[in-house]
């Protein structure tokens, strides 16, 4: 006879095995208790710790793939830079400033050392250090790194939001199928269709640069315009796909239902019960995206003649610029991995499950 | 379990299942067309890609010339057939490489519980770089080549396979089939092709069709960026960096390799979202 014990719901907090309470099938329950505030903070704690040790680990192996990827270069990486013309004395010269001519195990303890110092080495045509070169050009990159994502966010959340409601519908079909378009056209080409209608036909905006030296902040934002529409609209349509998946998960759920009982406006349930539980992993989805954007900058900048980061990491591989290439990889990742980390923090304040 | 079934649930007539889902059979056919078309190159044109004709250059499209004629007065229509070759042979090859090394990655994490720790802080922080940017880093390390190209795509999407494959294969391993094939003392080899790999096709065919669009994708925008394959061997990212010069003058040189790279991507896409829901309906819903 089966029996007709039934665990204790479950509810926050720690996870205990209960010995003796087996149904018979092989089945062990396991109920928890209600956390002190004492064994919750040390959970969080050790979580918390895991995640850092996890991220350190990433980081670490990050910085080889960034060591080893000059060091596949066939043949010498410093006679590759400086071309054929160059002569065995300047290569030899090349090799010892990057500290070439030692063992790998050697070069990659300088280089590591130069990290932990902030060093991130000495651009080869530039003349100045790969920190000071990424830094003067990091303004262009981080406006138009904040636009296109704030433009992708207004696109992509309500439609998304909308979609999920409407899901099925006319509407919500011509959404999915646009975000897919959007997902498909290269951002170079949609850039310089937008250039061509917008710069060139009706004049409404400068069609490349930054503005000159002297120019003032409005100026160069609106620069920044069309470049911002091509990365955010390109971008939107991860973004707008995930806020509809994450809705339609929650749209369904028993509080959504309770509300729509007690009378509530379709309005407040959808945006007050619904989109605040759905919230996190479209937070997840537009932070990483904000990591993800330098990667459309490269392309986006390049068109728009934008004298970013971007624009810099292309002519440095042009040049075989093999220290800036580095330094912004190294960089860009570390941001994506550091962004990745706040995000997961973020889920622990927020989230009590995945504490465990 | 119900993962596992899903997993491990292969339908034998899956192109007749793709017919109930209209947008992915579309998309299906969309990329039929286009593979067809970029095979018959020669006899669907009438001009070679590289056939010079100083006389016609920057001839609007018409009659002569379908889709116009570029600065040197070669064939728009040609250059953008016989660029399809380039393209779809660089995205099958990326996802052919980024197969192989994401399969062995994606087993070896999966299966072996020690190897799984290094192998996926490995892929992690693999995926931390932007796909651009760690392409045009290893093509420039590597050099720029089309097979340089597919090589270092192929680098770059392989952790993305490598995590389908481990996610499946942590579920396959604990199924009775693989414990009584380990019971009857199958190599491990053996169970990793026959019993594993066999059921992770298809999540892999799902990811894949994903990173055929997005490897279209990259490729495009290397040659754009000049970091790409050969100037001299037409593809659509090239065609279009080159009508970049004539966009208001010529505004047909770069908007047919366009459209080009927006269907097949588009296609790629719809077929991937397609199968998704046939093979792997757990992440039908997720983006």
């Amino acid at each position: 006879m089966a029996s007709t014990w039934m665990p204790p719901l479950p509810v926050h907090g720690e996870r205990v095995r209960v010995r003796g309470e087996n149904d018979g099938n092989g089945y062990t329950a396991r109920h928890t208790k209600p956390p002190t505030k004492r064994t919750d903070r040390n959970t969080m704690l050790r979580a918390a710790f895991n995640r850092l040790v996890g991220m350190l680990t990433v980081m670490i192996l990050v910085v080889t793939i960034v060591f080893v990827i000059v060091r596949v270069t066939p043949g010498d990486p410093a006679a590759v830079m400086l071309g054929p013309e160059a002569t065995a004395q300047d290569v030899e010269d090349l090799r010892q400033r990057l500290g070439l001519d030692g063992s790998l195990i050697e070069q990659f303890g300088v280089y590591v050392a130069g990290i932990a110092r902030g060093d991130l080495g000495q651009s080869i045509f530039l003349g100045q250090s790969v920190g000071t070169a990424l830094w003067q050009r990091a303004e262009p990159t981080f406006f138009l790194t904040i636009f296109s994502l704030l433009i992708a966010v207004v696109i992509a959340l309500p439609v998304g939001i909308a979609s999920a409601y409407w899901r099925g519908s006319l509407f919500d079909q011509t959404m999915t199928t646009l975000a897919m378009l959007a997902a498909s056209v290269p951002s170079f080409w949609l850039g310089l269709l937008l250039i061509q209608s917008f710069a060139v036909g009706l004049g409404w905006f400068p069609t490349s640069g930054y503005g000159g030296p002297g120019t003032t902040l409005f100026e160069r934002l609106h620069h920044l315009v069309l470049p911002a529409v091509t990365l955010g609209v390109v971008s939107s349509a991860l973004i707008m796909r995930f806020t509809r998946a994450s809705m339609l998960d929650v749209l369904n759920d028993d509080y959504v239902r309770t509300a729509r009982s007690k009378g509530m406006t379709e309005w407040r349930v959808v945006l007050k019960h619904a989109l605040k539980n759905a919230l996190i992993p479209i937070l997840t989805v537009i932070g990483l995206t904000a990591a993800l954007l330098i990667s459309g900058a490269i392309v986006t900048e390049t068109v728009f003649g934008l004298p970013g980061v971007g624009n810099l990491i292309v002519s440095a591989v042009l040049r075989r610029d093999y220290p800036v290439i580095q330094g912004a990889l190294l960089i860009v990742a570390g941001l994506y991995v550091l962004v990745n980390f706040l995000i997961d923090m973020l889920y622990l304040l927020v989230d009590p499950r995945v504490r465990y | 379990m119900a993962g596992a079934a899903s997993i491990a649930g292969r339908e034998p007539n899956l192109l007749m299942r793709l017919v109930s889902r209209p947008t992915a059979l579309g998309g299906l056919l969309v990329l039929v067309v286009i593979a067809l078309a970029a095979l018959f190159a020669p006899w669907l044109s009438s001009h070679a890609p590289g056939q010079l004709s100083i006389a016609n250059r920057l001839t609007p499209p018409g009659a002569l010339y379908l889709m116009g004629t570029d600065d040197l007065g070669r064939d728009i229509f040609a250059r953008v057939l016989y660029s399809g070759r380039t393209s779809l042979t660089v995205g099958f090859l990326v996802v052919a490489v980024a197969s192989v090394i994401g399969i062995v990655l994606g087993l070896v994490a999966g299966f072996f519980r020690k190897a799984d720790a290094p192998v996926s802080r490995l892929i992690d922080a693999m995926m931390a770089f932007p796909d651009i940017l760690l392409a045009i880093a290893l093509v420039a390390a590597l050099g720029p080549s089309a097979a340089n190209v597919v090589l270092a795509l192929g680098i770059v999407y392989a952790p993305r396979l490598a995590r389908v494959v481990r996610a499946s294969t942590l579920v396959i391993r604990e199924l009775p089939y693989v414990e009584a094939a380990r019971a009857l003392a199958v190599p491990t080899p053996v169970i990793l092709v026959r019993h594993v790999l066999r059921n992770v096709t298809s999540p892999l065919l799902v990811q894949a069709t994903f990173i055929f669009a997005q490897a279209i994708l990259a490729e495009a925008g290397l040659s754009f960026l000049g970091v790409g394959i050969s100037p001299d061997i037409p593809t659509w990212g090239t065609m279009i960096s080159v009508g970049r010069q004539y966009m208001s003058s010529a505004g047909w040189i770069m908007l047919f390799p366009g459209l080009a790279i927006v269907f097949t991507v588009l296609a790629l896409q719809l077929l991937g979202d397609g199968l998704r829901d046939l093979l792997d309906p757990r992440l039908a819903k997720d983006i």
